[in-house]
């Protein structure tokens, strides 16, 4: 088991190695003038000069990459060309949005994916079925973008049932920061109408965000509950005359939990480049929208700091899903210890 | 000897026939799939036909008509006009072309060096060749599509050409992984062995005997993934990183519309919606064909 988890731990280290110099690659062969992007157009040579040599631009490719590496190891990615600070400070302030964001998506596809597949499984053939099919094609081929426009149309702008954009509205107080989450950073501090408020503007995002997932997961849940409803231990457990709701939380749900987990884990970095549209769309301050900026601006360092976060976020998350699994299925356990 | 050919030749077209009609069987029972390729045939013929079909074809492009810009839906324009006047059904449908052709273009360029690599990689299994393949596939694949797309296109000029060419280039480890997956299990077996052993050389075992077993699951692949690039090209044009205005692009045409929302809502929903269908489309045909060959690696 130890002996598999640090295997994928040199993958991913190695995985991650190679991204850094793919982005690393991109963002420097591409034509354009870093220097010039990071100055605009009013600088003179000297300062363009002054630039090249604070980024090691004057060098050559692979002299880039190892300075890049050396600072790395020291904590410092570079300055934003766009902020003008620090891309470390920019992404600690800018994450905590995005995370909160997506954990609340992953936390509303998994209760509605898993409630849909439940009732879609068991009730197989029946309206339900019906329409929790339809809603998993739609859910599947829609892009998140238009998601988020048609829920901003019909919710916030036709209804006025949710608020439209951004995190708490312009004149309500932020609480402290503590841990960057607006919720619970508003519940910390005890105001309770703008954790409330809070919410209500997380809800349409996250929704925009989660609607691929709950459809992916009713999916699954609702074929694993068809293929094991006909099984002979269920239908033993039901002549011991256990009550339904037992039988389907505590015998049905078990086998597809497996594929969950795994399908949560291969999400998470779905759900970070999605944010790229939704964040944009609902104007939400987040990590996404930040990358999107740099992105544009044409910003090197955050652009090469971004990539990475998230290729690391996908690798941790993948690695921990792995440990879970083991986890949870014995037979992969006892795999892996022989392998 | 010529009597002999013929009537071999004849055979075979039979047994195809009867190869298809069985497919064709399968496929049709599932009403859903037989929905999706209505639905391709039609966008297909449209997307086509486009200029001959829409009412004004030449407000597709660069068209101004202020007198008549933000009309609601009516008899006149089916789907509304957009803020500077152009008929928004005649968008939708140019619309159309280039989404399409982005996913040919895309697939076009990806899936050739991806197959190729990954038939490489799965028959080399074991040696270096499938290490430096494989770790390589996995680099691009440590970030989800959109993003290093973004970052690419971010870099170059924003144009069709350019999304294209990025988009292309994200997307052979797809294939590469795919194909290593079902071509590996197959290096052990007899077929392979038995070809090895004759003396046949190595172009012969990877695209004559490995590749056609292949086909199946790469071709699933394909037509689910002609949705998935379009998405993608429809998110990289609503970033504004796409084909450029006049370009009738269903995700700029979005992005456009959105500002006006909620008051002209027809020059968003209704693009927003072609999108939907034409992804829609592909996924149910994908899913048919996923029937049809049994496949469960895709």
């Amino acid at each position: 088991m130890a002996k598999y988890i640090g295997l994928r731990l040199v993958q991913s280290v190695f995985v991650l190695f190679g991204l850094s110099i793919l982005i690393f690659f991109i963002a420097r062969v591409v034509p354009g003038d870093p220097a010039r992007a990071m100055l605009g157009y009013l600088a003179t040579q000297d300062q363009l000069q002054a630039v090249r040599v604070e980024m090691h631009l004057d060098k050559s490719f692979p002299v880039q990459y190892y300075y890049w590496l050396r600072d790395l190891f020291h904590g410092n990615l570079g300055r934003s060309a766009y902020t003008k600070r620090p891309v470390v400070t920019d992404l600690v302030q800018y994450v905590p949005a995005t995370l909160e964001l997506i954990l609340f998506a992953t936390l509303i596809s998994l209760v509605i994916g898993q409630a849909m597949g439940i009732l879609a499984g068991y009730f197989r053939n029946s309206w339900f079925d019906g329409v929790s099919r339809l809603v998993s094609y739609l859910g599947i081929a829609t892009p998140s973008f238009v998601i988020a426009i048609l829920l901003l149309f019909f919710f916030s702008q036709i209804l006025h049932l949710a608020p439209s954009v951004g995190r708490i509205p312009i004149m309500t107080q932020a609480p402290p920061i503590r841990t960057g989450f607006m919720v619970i950073d508003s519940l910390l501090a005890g105001q309770f109408s703008t954790a409330l408020v809070a919410l209500s503007h997380l809800v349409l995002p996250a929704f925009s965000l989660a609607m691929i997932h709950i459809a992916q997961e009713g999916r699954i849940t609702r074929s694993s509950i068809v293929e094991n409803l006909g099984k002979d231990y269920i239908t033993m457990h039901r002549v011991h005359g256990i009550r339904t709701s037992r039988l389907v939380f505590k015998y049905l749900l078990r086998p597809s939990i497996i594929p969950t987990v795994t399908v949560i884990g291969l999400d998470f970095a779905f759900l970070m480049s999605n944010a790229f549209l939704v964040e944009l769309v609902f104007m939400w301050p987040g990590f996404a929208r930040y990358a999107l900026t740099t992105m544009l601006n044409k910003d090197l360092n955050a652009m090469v700091a971004v990539v990475l976060v998230i290729g690391l976020t996908f690798a941790v998350v993948n690695l921990l899903v792995d440990i879970v699994i083991t986890f949870l299925d014995p037979t992969i356990r006892i795999q892996r210890r022989g392998g | 000897m010529r009597q002999e050919r013929k009537a071999d030749f004849l055979a075979t077209l039979a047994q195809r026939r009867r190869t298809l009609a069985k497919g064709w069987y399968k496929y049709s029972r599932n009403p859903l799939s037989v929905l999706g390729l209505v639905l391709l045939v039609l966008i297909g013929l449209a997307a086509g036909l486009a200029p001959h079909i829409t009412p004004y074809p030449a407000q597709a492009g660069a068209y101004t008509d202020f007198k008549n810009a933000g009309r609601p839906p009516s008899g006149e324009h089916l789907f509304g006009t957009d803020r500077i006047g152009r008929d928004v059904f005649t968008r939708v449908i140019f619309g159309y072309r280039f989404s399409l052709l982005l996913g040919i273009v895309v697939l076009g360029l990806g899936v050739a060096p991806g197959v190729v690599l990954g038939l490489l990689a799965g028959y080399h299994r074991g040696t270096w060749i499938e290490s430096v393949i494989m770790r390589v596939t996995d680099v691009f694949l440590a970030v989800p599509p959109l993003v290093l797309a973004l970052a690419i296109t971010a870099m170059l000029t924003p144009n069709l050409l350019n999304e294209m060419f990025a988009i292309a280039l994200l997307w052979w480890p797809w294939y590469c992984r795919l194909v290593f997956a079902v071509s590996s299990s197959m290096r052990s077996q007899f077929f392979v062995r038995e070809a090895e052993l004759s003396g046949a050389s190595e172009g012969h075992i990877l695209f004559k005997e490995m590749l056609p077993n292949c086909l199946a699951p790469i071709l699933t692949k394909m037509t689910l993934d002609m949705g998935i690039v379009i998405l993608l090209g429809a998110s990289l044009s609503f970033i504004g990183l796409g084909a450029q205005p006049p370009t009738p692009c269903l995700g700029t045409m979005v992005a456009d519309g959105a500002k006006r929302l909620p008051g002209e809502w027809w020059s968003t929903i209704f693009p927003a919606l072609a999108i939907v269908i034409v992804i829609l489309a592909f996924n149910l045909v994908g899913d048919g064909l996923r029937d049809v060959f049994a496949v469960e690696e895709v």
